[in-house]
């Protein structure tokens, strides 16, 4: 039995207390995963590759929503008198539109032309990408220290003992409209496309679908992904605005990525959950085994997963065998 | 409805594949197109619906028209609303999507409700052992179910020209008849088909017009059951020596290798 539940045997109301709280935490955490291996999955399921330039995403979304609601408070400064949440969540949106907009530009002008060229190079390109956007936006605009200046703040809600800062119940909502909004439309016309283009290009094309307008469709989701990682990444209470830090965050969802499986959506939502929670228990459980252990032992126990997941089911809880060629 | 003149097609630049080939498919009529492996039936059928690029091929010469309309260039989902659709050599199911969601992939061009919904009802009608399976992963399938789906994929289309690339390919004896009937049954619904095949008995049986290509070239055409006649079509593409006995497919190399000796 592990520790944790060893713990909740025992049952008494501050173990309870303690196992729920460590669950919000985890879920807090693993939301945050599953929308950042979301992306990586788009990207993977449509050209094979790696995105390593998500990183540079999800800093720019935030990056934009900084800009969108404090700089120019847009749509804030026409709608003198309109509560606080609904300007600032309407900003939001528009400065996530606007990272998926620059999504829909870089395919259309690095990783279009990449089309047929060998993987290896396309993932270099990404990386390349990667540097490129977060040293421009770095030098130009100033990446560092900039507060998205959400109207939730440090505010927080209570369930008996359980405490929930009003920005993690945003983000939750955020996060299962967001998963409810894909399923939708990967049902769509367009989103059967987009999965039939990931599967086999020349079949989607052979059906009139124009695959160079999935592939830029494909980036612009991922971008309002990142955006959307990026905001929760930049606020209470992991941190006080964006950062040059926000774009490494993005590397943490591989654990995710890896368990649920490369290739599978709902995998990225489930592994992003799984090793929210993992890391979550093990910063409340594991802490007796720190002399054992170490400290901080649950900052790296989703890479250990992901190397257990490698060894025994390489290819995730999720993910596709083999099932393509057949 | 669709004729191809002169068309000559080179991959990488370099390998001339297609040296000025004809073909003409009458309006609402079955058209055969028979050769041995690597003869460039599949580039033909590549050239006329502009899925060449991806594998580094290009038309140097000739023409296409559809309808009249040179579309020798034109972009391939344009070629798919003008009304030809194709069922790609190798079946080419989307093996991880469901039978549905293949069928809503073959529907994307079509964007009336109501006229996806029509064509949906009329493959079921003529498919129903995938009205059975509609959710079932397409991967999972059986060999001649995944024939009729990528089939009925194509319906979705609502074509005008049906273009089959070796329909008949790794099926049953009892699955090929199939194949060929449904073939039939569309014909007679007013599509016109282009059918590539190597099995020459069952395309012969059900076209118009035969036409033999080999190399790059077509070497004979004509009226299918002088074709079936033919002692050198019976020998070469039926695979039958004037005997009746089966031959070989070493027999077959041979003499493609002959040839090319005497070319
Ligand atoms: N992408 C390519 N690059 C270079 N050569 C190619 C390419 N695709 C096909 N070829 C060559 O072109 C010739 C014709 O090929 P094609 O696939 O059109 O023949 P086919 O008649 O369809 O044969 P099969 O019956 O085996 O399907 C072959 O010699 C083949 O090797
Ligand atoms: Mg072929």
């Amino acid at each position: 039995m592990t520790p944790g539940l060893l713990i909740l045997a025992q049952a008494d109301a501050s173990s309870v207390d303690r196992f729920l709280q460590m669950l919000v935490n985890g879920l807090a955490v693993g939301t945050v995963y599953a929308l950042l291996a979301m992306g990586f999955v788009i990207i993977f399921k449509a050209t094979q590759v790696l995105n390593f330039a998500h990183g540079a995403l999800v800093a720019i979304g935030a990056f934009l929503v900084a800009i969108v609601a404090v700089d120019l408070d847009i749509p804030g400064r026409w709608m003198p008198g309109a509560a606080e949440w609904l300007t600032w969540s309407l900003a939001a949106v528009v400065g996530v539109v606007l990272g998926g907009m620059l999504g829909l530009l870089l395919e259309r002008l690095f990783i279009r032309p990449m089309v047929g060229e060998p993987l290896f190079q396309v993932a270099i390109l990404t990386v390349g990408l990667d540097i490129v956007l977060r040293t421009v936006v770095d030098d130009i605009a100033g990446l560092d220290g900039r507060p998205l200046a959400d109207p939730w703040g440090i505010s927080t809600a209570t369930f008996g003992n359980v405490i929930i800062p009003h920005t993690q119940l945003v983000q939750f909502g955020v996060t299962a409209f967001t998963v409810a909004a894909l399923a939708v439309f990967f049902r769509s016309r367009t989103g059967v496309a987009m999965r039939a283009t990931a599967f086999d290009q020349e079949a989607a094309r052979a059906q009139g679908i124009k695959v160079g307008r999935i592939f830029g469709l494909s980036w612009f989701l991922v971008a309002l992904l990142a955006g959307i990682a990026g905001i929760f990444v930049s606020i209470f209470p992991r941190a006080a605005g964006v950062s040059s830090a926000t774009a490494f965050v993005a590397f943490r969802a591989f654990p995710a990525i890896i368990l649920g499986g490369l290739d599978s959506v709902v995998g990225a939502v489930v592994g992003g959950l799984i090793i929210g929670i993992a890391e979550s228990s093990a910063s409340v459980y594991l802490v007796e085994f720190d002399n054992i252990l170490g400290t901080g032992f649950s900052a790296i126990i989703g890479y250990v997963i992901m190397m257990i997941v490698l060894l025994v089911r390489p290819y995730g809880l999720f993910g596709t065998e083999e099932i393509r060629r057949v | 409805m669709l004729s191809v003149e002169n068309l000559e097609v080179v991959y990488n630049d370099v390998v001339l594949v297609l040296r000025g080939i004809s073909i003409e498919v009458p309006d609402g009529k079955i058209v055969a197109l028979l050769g041995a492996n690597g003869a460039g039936k599949t580039t033909t059928l590549r050239a006329i619906t502009g899925l060449l690029d991806i594998h580094e091929g290009d038309v140097t010469k000739g023409e296409i028209h559809f309808n009249g309309v040179d579309i020798t260039e034109e972009d391939p989902s344009k070629r798919v609303i003008r009304g030809i659709s194709q069922v790609m050599e190798g079946r080419r199911v989307l093996a991880e999507l469901t039978v549905d969601d293949n069928l809503k992939a073959g529907a994307y061009i079509n964007r009336s409700a109501s006229k996806v919904k029509a064509s949906y009802g009329r493959v079921m009608t003529m498919f129903p052992r995938l009205a059975d399976r509609k959710t079932a992963t397409a991967g999972y399938l059986s060999g001649g179910e995944q024939q009729m789906l990528v089939i009925g994929r194509a319906l979705m289309q609502d074509p005008k020209l049906l273009i089959l690339d070796e329909p008949s390919l790794g099926l049953a004896p009892l699955l090929v008849q199939e194949v060929r009937d449904v073939i039939v049954d569309i014909n007679s619904q007013g599509v016109s088909v282009l059918l590539i095949e190597q099995n020459a008995n069952m395309a012969l049986t059900i076209a118009d017009h035969g036409y033999i290509m080999e190399n790059g070239k077509m070497v004979m055409d004509g009226d299918p059951a002088r074709l079936l006649k033919d002692e050198d079509v019976k020998e070469f593409y039926l695979g039958l020596h004037a005997t009746g006995e089966q031959k070989s497919f070493r027999d077959v190399k041979h003499y493609k290798r002959r040839k090319r000796w005497l070319s």
